[in-house]
């Protein structure tokens, strides 16, 4: 993480699980005294979104820029003027929630100007669970659909192969093994392996990528 | 077969799909978008059509009409979507044409907001629309129960002739739950010999019709359907329920609600409450005989819903006056938290312990 681009985009197929991954990540900034800012660009989901987490996140010292407008229930696609601040402040270290889909990627195009390779992160976050991104060749779709959506470049792969509370250990192996393959199909870097804390010490020791230990911040305490 | 990870408005169309439904007419509302998204892409690759009518006073007459054709077809729509298929869903009942009418709710009324609700509890058990008329209405509780009832939805529908609702609250559609598809290639869907389908010079002409112009005759009509009313009321109640036998108090809810309820039992459990629960699975037919196994001793039986308390008739009607019936609902799109109703479990009951 240490080493990652000051601006890091979370991309990925809807359902993935960017949101929990940028807010984990965005959480951990500021645990690292970061000054950490969390931007929310997803203009597709309308429920579940990270400016829900908003308040306990601001408590914790992080910039939060979600819609410019405070209603919960806008189903408006709205991108607030403020997300600038993400490219412009050099002093905050940014994580930038994507909507999923090429669809929600094309909210990037706006930024295009501010992403020159090599000063930004952008993360493709694949769930080997989700039925559209069983295959190699789907993932590899679309991974490309949203790079061309988006006008810039993954650099990294994201391991988040889940089954939400229920994931057990072989789902996350499970899901590596898929990333390598989709790494050495596109030839982008497997960065991180996502994993429920409690998972984390059944955990073979010789993967690659990073380990990345979360929380699930936006499932009630009812879901499964 | 494999276990998935899918939102909920994806499961229903795909279950739609292995049901052997070929053809979704509707029209776009947040918050089941996804579905005419997914029937758009998904509907074309089994040979079925996708159309997003202009209305969804079109989207339900198309329906009318596949159905009479004797198509498997869905439509979808939210609450004030669904509000404007009533007409036609008077008519399919009217005309006895079996079709699956998904509805995930939001806050209303009027157009209310995009988040989830249970309001349309009425709508859907007492009918929207003219005449004595009642859908099988379905409310399933999580992802998993979402598809296997769809399936089933499509089953009872042709074997009843009726509109089937299944009746989901807006986290039904947009939440991302792990589900099974069960082999259904082995299953061979009923003969229609009812249907507009061609008469190929061999039969008379089948009309499909919900006009009849002499009164005898429909009234006949109306003891018929009374009559099949009668016996989905005899076949199709389903309910889950635990703890009756020796609870304090029982909870009332469906849906979503009944798992922020079961949380909110398993809380007061370990603080030495007795809760049960009863959870309508139909909403129509409604599962009145299991009320009767409460205890004589319970003091009462709390409906929790996202909405002003609508279900709370059914519960009257079921306990009869046997004991209280009590309360607690959020709206607008709020849920109620399982902290919400533990507290208002204890206000009944009366303090800690």
């Amino acid at each position: 993480m240490i080493n990652d681009k000051r601006v890091r985009i979370v991309i990925g197929h809807y359902g993935s699980g960017k949101t929990e991954f940028s807010l984990n990540y965005v959480t951990k900034l500021a645990k690292m005294d970061k000054k950490a800012m969390l931007v929310d660009l997803d203009v597709v989901n309308v429920y579940f979104r990270s400016r829900e987490k908003a308040e306990e996140l601001t408590k914790m010292g992080i910039r939060v820029i979600g819609g410019s407008i405070n209603a919960n229930a806008l189903d408006i696609p709205m991108i607030p003027g403020e997300v600038m601040t993400a490219f412009q402040d050099e002093s905050f270290d940014a994580v930038l929630d994507v909507g999923g889909d090429p669809a929600g990627a094309r909210t990037l195009g706006r930024y295009v100007g501010y992403l020159t390779e090599g000063n930004y992160d952008m993360f493709f976050v694949l769930n080997a669970n989700r039925p559209e991104t069983k295959s190699v060749e789907q993932a590899v779709e679309y991974m490309i659909k949203i790079q061309d959506t988006a006008r810039a470049k993954v650099t990294g792969i994201v391991n988040n192969t889940h089954m939400l509370k229920s994931t057990s250990i072989d789902d996350v192996l499970k899901g590596y093994q898929f990333a390598l393959k989709v790494s050495e199909a596109t030839g982008v870097p497997l960065r991180y392996n996502v994993v429920l804390e409690d998972l984390v010490s059944e955990l073979p020791k010789d993967l690659k990528g990073e380990v990345f230990p979360i929380e699930l911040i936006m499932r009630e305490e009812w879901m499964l | 077969m494999e276990k998935v990870l899918m939102k909920g408005n994806e499961a229903v169309c795909a279950a739609a799909i292995a049901a052997g439904c070929k053809y979704f007419f509707g029209y776009p509302i947040t918050p089941q978008n996804e579905i005419p998204e997914y029937m758009a892409r998904e509907l074309p690759k089994v040979g079925g059509t996708f159309i997003q009518a202009e209305s969804e006073v079109a989207a339900i007459n198309m329906v009318y009409g596949a159905a009479g054709a004797g198509a498997r077809v869905m439509t979808s729509s939210s609450s004030p979507g669904v509000a404007l298929k009533q007409e036609g869903i008077s008519y399919c009942a009217g005309a006895e044409l079996p079709a699956v009418i998904v509805n995930m709710m939001r806050g209303g009324p009027g157009l209310g907001s995009i988040q989830p609700s249970q309001t349309d509890y009425f709508q859907a058990t007492r009918g929207g629309g003219n005449g004595d008329y009642k859908t099988l209405v379905l409310a399933p509780a999580d992802v998993q129960e979402l598809v296997d009832l769809t399936i089933e939805g499509f089953d009872k529908a042709d074997y009843y002739r009726n509109p089937v609702m299944i009746l989901g609250d807006g986290f039904i559609g947009q939440m991302m739950e792990p589900v099974v598809f069960k082999d259904r290639s082995d299953v061979e869907l009923p003969e229609k010999p009812w249907a507009t389908s061609g008469t190929k010079g061999e039969r008379k002409p089948n009309i499909i019709n919900s006009l009849y112009l002499g009164a005898e005759e429909l009234e006949e009509h109306n003891i018929h359907l009374q009559a099949k009313y009668a016996e989905m009321a005899k076949n199709e109640v389903k309910v889950e329920s635990f703890g009756l036998e020796d609870a304090e108090l029982v909870i009332a809810a469906y849906g979503t609600t009944s798992r922020i309820c079961k949380t909110a039992i398993s809380k007061l459990e370990k603080e030495g409450y007795k809760v049960g629960l009863i959870r309508p699975i139909s909403l129509w037919p409604y599962p009145f005989n299991e009320f009767e196994k409460i205890n004589d001793d319970c003091k009462g039986v709390l409906t929790v819903e996202m909405n002003t308390g609508q279900m709370t008739d059914d519960v009257q009607i079921a306990l009869n006056g046997r004991m209280p019936s009590y309360f607690y609902g959020r709206t607008g799109g709020m849920a109620p938290t399982p902290e919400e109703i533990v507290n208002k479990v204890k206000e009944i009951l009366g303090g800690d312990r």
